[in-house]
C-alpha cells in the first residue's frame, strides 16, 4: 500500500488550470463587452460558490448571511470612491475593510451552532442593510452608481474589472487549494468528516474555522467588489439580499459539498441556466430552490462528489489516496 | 405616556410574534431543528384564508377554521416528505432542504397570487377598527387585546398538551431522548409529524394575524421568520414559555426603536436579538477570573 496524492489526471488538469487561466486572460482581447461582462459574471457566481463551500463544506458552517460582506464590499467601494481615491485603488480598499469585520464578527458567531449560525449571520447581513438604507449619502434605499467608473471608457472599464475578477477568483481559489493541502488542510477535511472526533485528536476546531470563515469573509466582499464594478449599479435591496445564500446554496449542492471542484461546477451550471433563462421568473426559482432540496436529500455529495466516489478521479488533489503498490 | 403607550403596543405586537414563533420553538424543542420556510407556511396561511374569504366572503377568523384542517394536512406531509429524511441526515441537511422549501413557497406563492400586495384587515370589519383611548394617550385597539388573549391561549393549550396529556408525554419523551422512546414502544415518526402539524397550524394562526394587523406579499416569509427566530432565540431556545416572552421583548424593543425614529423599529429587534446571544454565549471573554480547570 502506499499514498499518493497526485495521479496522472490530476497532474494534467492542474496543469490545464495554468492554461484556462491564461486563456481567460485573453477573453477581454478577443470577445465583445457583452461576453466580457457574461463572463465577469462567472468568475464572481465560481468565487462565490467556492467561499460558500470553505464555509459550508469544510467548516460545517452553513451560513444564510454571507450576503452582508457581499453588500458591504459592494458599498465599500462606492464610499471610499466617493473620497477620491481612483476607483480601481477603492475596490482594493473596499475589500479589505469590507473582509476585516469578518475578524470582530468570528468572535462571536463561531460560538453559535447550526441554524444560531445560519439565522444570526442572517440578522447580521440585515442590520448591515439598514444600515446602509439609514445613510443619505450612499443613496439610502434606492440605491447608488459607481459613477467614478464612467470615466473609462466601456471597453477598456469591462477588460480591467474581468481581469480584476479573473485575479480575485484565481488568488482565492488558489489560497484554498493550498490551505487545504496544508497541514492545516488535513485538520479541515477532519473537521468537516467529523467535528467531535477531530476535536478529540487535538484538533483546534474554533481556530480553524475561524480561518474558514475569514477566508469566505474576504472572498465574498470580494465578490461584492466585483458586482458593483461589473454592474456599476448597487441597491440594498438587491446587493443585500438573502438570494445570493440561494445561489451559493444551489451552486455549492448540486456541485458537490465538501469538494473542491464541484462548486465551479455548481457555478457553471447556475450560469448555464441563468444565460438559458433570461427572463428569470418565479419558475425558474422554483426550480433552484426543489433542486437544492433534492439533492440536499437524495445526492448530498452532489454531482461532483457523485463522480469522485464512482469514478475515483480526481482533478485538483487536496487529498490523499490509498492505492495498491505495484 | 408616548413610551407607556409604545410598550404596550409593543406586549401587541410581541403577541403576535410569540404566536408566529410557537411552532418554531415546539419544532426545535422536539426535534431539533430549525424550519427555514416557516415564515412562508406562515405566509401560505394567510392566502389559504385570503382564498376562502374571497370565495365565501366569510369573515377571516372563521375562514381560518375551514382552513385549519388543510394547515394540519400540509404539517404532516411536510414532516412525512422532507423532514423525516433530512433528520436522518445531519444537523445541516433540514436547513438546507428547508431553506430550498422556503424559495419554492415563495415562487409557487407568486405564480398563483402575483406580486400584489394583499390585507385582510378590511374583511376583519370591526376587529381591526375598534379601539379604545385611555388617558388620552394610550390605545388599546381590540385586535391587539384579541392577538394578547389568542396568545395567552396557545400557550397554555400547548402547555397543557405536553404536561397532562398522554399525546404530549410521548412528545416530551421523544424530545429527551428519541431512542429510549422507541424502546418503550413510542413511534418517533408519529410523535414528529404531530409536532409539525401542531406547528404548522399555529403558523398558520400567525399568518392570519400578520394578514389583518398589516400587509403581506409572497416574499413576506423570510422576515417573518427572523422575527420568529429572533422570538425564539431571546427567550431561549427550548423553552415554550420563554419564546412568548421572547416574542413580548422582541415586539417591545421595536415598538421603542420606533419611537426614536420609524426606521429603527427592525433594528433595534435585530440589535436586541445579536446582544442576547453575545451576551448567552459570551463573545470575546475580556476579563478572564482566575484560571479554569
Amino acid at each position: 500500500m502506499m499514498v499518493r496524492r497526485w495521479t496522472r489526471t490530476s497532474k494534467l488538469f492542474t496543469g490545464g488550470t495554468g492554461v484556462v487561466a491564461l486563456l481567460l486572460a485573453s477573453v477581454p482581447l478577443v470577445f465583445s463587452p457583452d461576453i466580457v461582462q457574461k463572463t465577469t459574471t462567472l468568475l464572481i457566481l465560481v468565487l462565490l460558490a467556492a467561499m460558500w463551500n470553505a464555509l459550508a463544506g469544510y467548516g460545517g458552517l452553513l451560513s444564510v448571511g454571507q450576503q452582508a460582506f457581499i453588500g458591504l464590499g459592494a458599498y465599500g467601494t462606492v464610499f471610499f470612491a466617493g473620497f477620491g481615491m481612483p476607483p480601481y485603488i477603492a475596490m482594493v480598499v473596499a475589500l479589505v475593510v469590507a473582509g476585516s469585520l469578518s475578524i470582530p464578527i468570528s468572535l462571536f458567531a463561531l460560538r453559535l451552532r447550526a441554524a444560531q449560525f445560519a439565522i444570526g449571520m442572517w440578522v447580521i447581513a440585515e442590520v448591515a442593510s439598514i444600515a446602509v438604507r439609514l445613510d443619505q449619502d450612499l443613496g439610502a434605499g434606492t440605491g447608488i452608481s459607481l459613477s467614478q467608473l464612467y470615466q473609462y471608457d466601456p471597453n477598456y472599464r469591462q477588460a480591467y474589472t474581468f481581469w480584476l475578477a479573473l485575479a480575485f477568483t484565481a488568488v482565492f481559489l488558489a489560497a484554498l487549494f493550498f490551505l487545504l493541502r496544508s497541514p492545516l488542510g488535513a485538520s479541515l477535511q477532519a473537521i468537516r468528516d467529523d467535528e467531535d472526533a477531530a476535536r478529540s485528536l487535538g484538533v483546534r476546531v474554533t481556530a480553524r474555522k475561524r480561518l474558514l470563515f475569514v477566508l469566505a469573509g474576504f472572498g465574498c466582499a470580494a465578490a461584492g467588489v466585483l458586482i458593483v464594478a461589473n454592474t456599476l449599479f448597487i441597491e440594498p435591496s438587491s446587493v443585500f439580499s438573502v438570494q445570493w445564500s440561494a445561489y451559493m446554496i444551489f451552486m455549492v449542492l448540486v456541485g458537490g459539498l465538501g469538494t473542491f471542484e464541484g462548486p465551479i461546477l455548481g457555478a457553471i451550471l447556475l450560469f448555464a441556466i441563468q444565460t438559458t433563462f433570461t427572463q428569470g421568473g418565479p419558475w425558474y426559482l422554483v426550480g433552484l430552490g426543489a433542486t437544492a432540496a433534492l439533492f440536499a436529500l437524495l445526492l448530498p455529495r452532489g454531482l461532483w462528489g457523485t463522480i469522485e466516489e464512482r469514478l475515483g478521479l480526481r482533478l485538483l488533489p487536496v487529498g490523499y489516496q490509498v492505492v495498491e503498490k505495484k | 405616556m408616548s413610551v407607556a403607550n409604545a410598550i404596550l403596543q409593543g406586549i401587541f405586537l410581541g403577541a403576535f410574534y410569540a404566536v408566529l414563533a410557537c411552532g418554531l420553538s415546539l419544532m426545535f424543542g422536539v426535534m431539533r431543528i430549525i424550519n427555514l420556510a416557516h415564515g412562508d407556511v406562515a405566509v401560505l396561511g394567510a392566502y389559504l384564508v385570503l382564498v376562502i374569504v374571497q370565495g365565501t366572503g366569510l369573515s377571516p377568523l372563521l375562514a381560518f377554521v375551514i382552513a385549519l384542517p388543510a394547515m394540519i394536512a400540509l404539517g404532516y406531509v411536510l414532516q412525512l416528505t422532507v423532514l423525516q429524511r433530512a433528520l436522518k441526515a445531519g444537523i445541516l441537511t433540514p436547513l438546507l432542504a428547508t431553506f430550498g422549501l422556503s424559495i419554492v413557497i415563495q415562487n409557487l406563492l407568486l405564480l398563483k397570487f402575483s406580486p400584489d400586495v394583499h390585507s385582510l384587515g378590511a374583511s376583519a370589519g370591526a376587529l381591526t377598527t375598534e379601539s379604545w383611548n385611555l388617558f388620552g394617550s394610550i390605545t388599546i385597539s381590540a385586535l391587539g387585546l384579541v392577538v394578547l388573549a389568542v396568545a395567552g391561549v396557545v400557550f397554555t393549550a400547548l402547555h397543557l398538551f405536553l404536561s397532562r396529556t398522554r399525546p404530549g408525554w410521548r412528545m416530551r419523551a421523544t424530545a429527551e431522548d428519541p431512542d429510549a422512546a422507541e424502546l418503550i414502544g413510542i413511534d418517533s415518526r408519529h410523535v414528529y409529524a404531530r409536532a409539525t402539524a401542531i406547528a404548522v397550524a399555529i403558523a398558520g394562526l400567525g399568518g392570519l394575524f400578520l394578514a389583518i394587523r398589516s400587509v403581506f406579499d409572497p416574499v413576506s416569509g423570510p422576515t417573518q421568520l427572523i422575527f420568529a427566530f429572533e422570538a425564539v432565540v431571546i427567550g431561549g431556545m427550548g423553552s415554550l414559555w420563554g419564546t412568548l416572552l421572547g416574542g413580548l421583548a422582541l415586539g417591545v424593543a421595536q415598538t421603542l426603536g420606533a419611537q426614536l425614529n420609524p426606521e429603527y423599529a427592525a433594528l433595534s429587534g435585530h440589535l436586541l436579538f445579536l446582544a442576547v446571544l453575545i451576551l448567552r454565549f459570551g463573545g470575546v471573554r475580556l476579563v478572564r477570573f482566575g484560571a479554569r480547570a
